[in-house]
């Protein structure tokens, strides 16, 4: 059982370290419409700091969505998941596996360039910190939910426009906690009540989303 | 091992019934043919016995569990971006299986030289052929193959032969649907003729 998740990850992991394009695109994308954000204010405009955690999670948001369309359409396309349907392996921690190794890839770097960013518009201090946590908790919560959006989608071709139509709906709590807590950082508030909502939201996908995926993955074959 | 047997069994694609009232059965050292012309079902049908989709109607007895077949269906389930032998590495592993035998499985099949080359830079039949590998790696009672000889050349399609005259004769079974003539030599073949 084990042995069967490592499996599949390290399988995600030889993937994406023999295309490289495929994370690295989503990271230039969200530095780069991060940057436009910064260019397209006034110089030195103080505005442009309170906007800034609502312009990196959203950035973060839409960088995210541009690898999740892939996550199981190769596997279907190339028949992978009828044998991992029949791998005697139950499914759902096959298909955790896989969002694990998703969000390494196509997620993780974008929690982690965040904070930089921040530093870019002009933030300062405890609320970089508290912006970096928050999407260390809310990014697997997007992938989680992507995921399942992408499962639901994977029969339907040419799913790209209702992949994020579906998903960005999903993600406001995270939006508004995440960002939130920053917001409240910034003001000198505690922001530990906001990171708790988004932890919580993470530990709730984290149980139920793989579950629901691989139901969602077995019904596209029958 | 159980003897497979097929009584009233409805298939649906859909919500188009392709297959009513089968009735057939199949066991160890025995090679079943599925012959039908296309869009009869032929595919859907093995999906069900290996257990990718639940019948329609009809019952199905000594169906194998996941852990006694092997399922080769017209997408081979090998990843263009990874070689014949990590992909049959990955398999084994997944099901939790020694990977002792992949060498062996390659060789059998004729791969062992294009080991690490990307599947995606194969020929159809070469990926065919490293699904087909799969088979080898360690024994399973039951084989499922959809269209097994499509893409390959003549000794690939003698040595796909080959491999399940042996599979039988060691007391295996295999049902597989193919538009090609089998060889009648093959030891316990029967054909079953599917008609809508």
């Amino acid at each position: 059982m084990i042995g069967a998740i490592w499996a599949v990850f390290v399988r995600e992991l030889q993937l994406a370290a023999r295309r490289r394009a495929e994370w690295v695109q989503p990271l230039a994308f969200y530095v780069l419409v991060v940057l436009l954000f910064g260019l397209g204010v006034a110089p030195r405009d103080p505005t442009l700091r309170q906007f800034a955690p609502a312009i990196i999670w959203v950035g973060a948001l839409l960088a995210a969505m541009l690898g999740l369309d892939r996550i199981f359409r190769e596997d279907r396309d190339d028949g992978s998941l009828e044998l991992m349907v029949l791998s005697g392996m139950p499914l759902p921690p096959l298909v955790g596996s896989k969002i694990a190794a998703q969000w390494l890839f196509n997620a993780a770097p974008l929690a982690f360039a965040g904070p930089l960013l921040a530093l870019v518009l002009g933030l300062r201090g405890d609320p970089v910190w508290v912006l970096f946590i928050g999407l260390l908790l809310g990014t697997p919560t997007l992938m989680l939910v992507g995921a399942f959006a992408a499962a639901l989608t994977v029969a339907v071709p040419r799913a790209g426009v209702l992949l994020p139509v579906l998903v960005l709906p999903l993600m406001a709590p995270v939006v508004i906690f995440g960002a939130g807590a920053v917001r409240a950082a910034s003001q000198g508030l505690p922001a530990t009540a906001p990171l708790y909502f988004l932890a919580a939201e993470m530990v709730l996908a984290v149980v139920f989303i793989p579950w629901v995926s691989a139901a969602a993955l077995r019904n596209t074959l029958d | 091992m159980d003897r497979l047997q097929v009584a009233g069994l409805c298939v649906t694609r859909g919500d188009r019934e392709v297959l009513a009232h089968l009735a057939f059965s199949v066991g160890a050292g025995e090679a079943l043919h599925l012959i039908g012309r296309n869009g009869v079902g032929k595919t859907s049908l093995l999906e069900v016995l290996c257990g990718l989709r639940a019948p329609a109607g009809g019952t199905i007895r000594g169906q194998p569990q996941a852990d006694e077949l092997y399922w080769v269906g017209h997408r081979n389930g090998v990843h263009a971006a990874l070689s014949p032998f990590e992909n049959l590495r990955f398999w084994c592993r997944l099901a939790a299986m020694p990977t002792a035998g992949v060498g062996d499985a390659l060789r059998r099949v004729g791969l062992w030289g294009l080991r690490h080359r990307a599947c995606g830079r194969l020929s159809t039949g070469q990926r065919r052929r490293a699904a087909l590998a799969r088979l080898l790696v360690v024994p399973r009672p039951w084989w499922f193959l959809d269209e097994p000889l499509a893409g390959l050349d003549v000794a690939g399609i003698a040595l796909t032969c080959d491999l399940v005259a042996e599979h039988v004769k060691r007391g295996g079974a295999v049902v597989l649907s193919s538009h090609q003539a089998l060889p009648r030599t093959l030891p316990g073949l029967r054909e079953l003729v599917l008609a809508a």
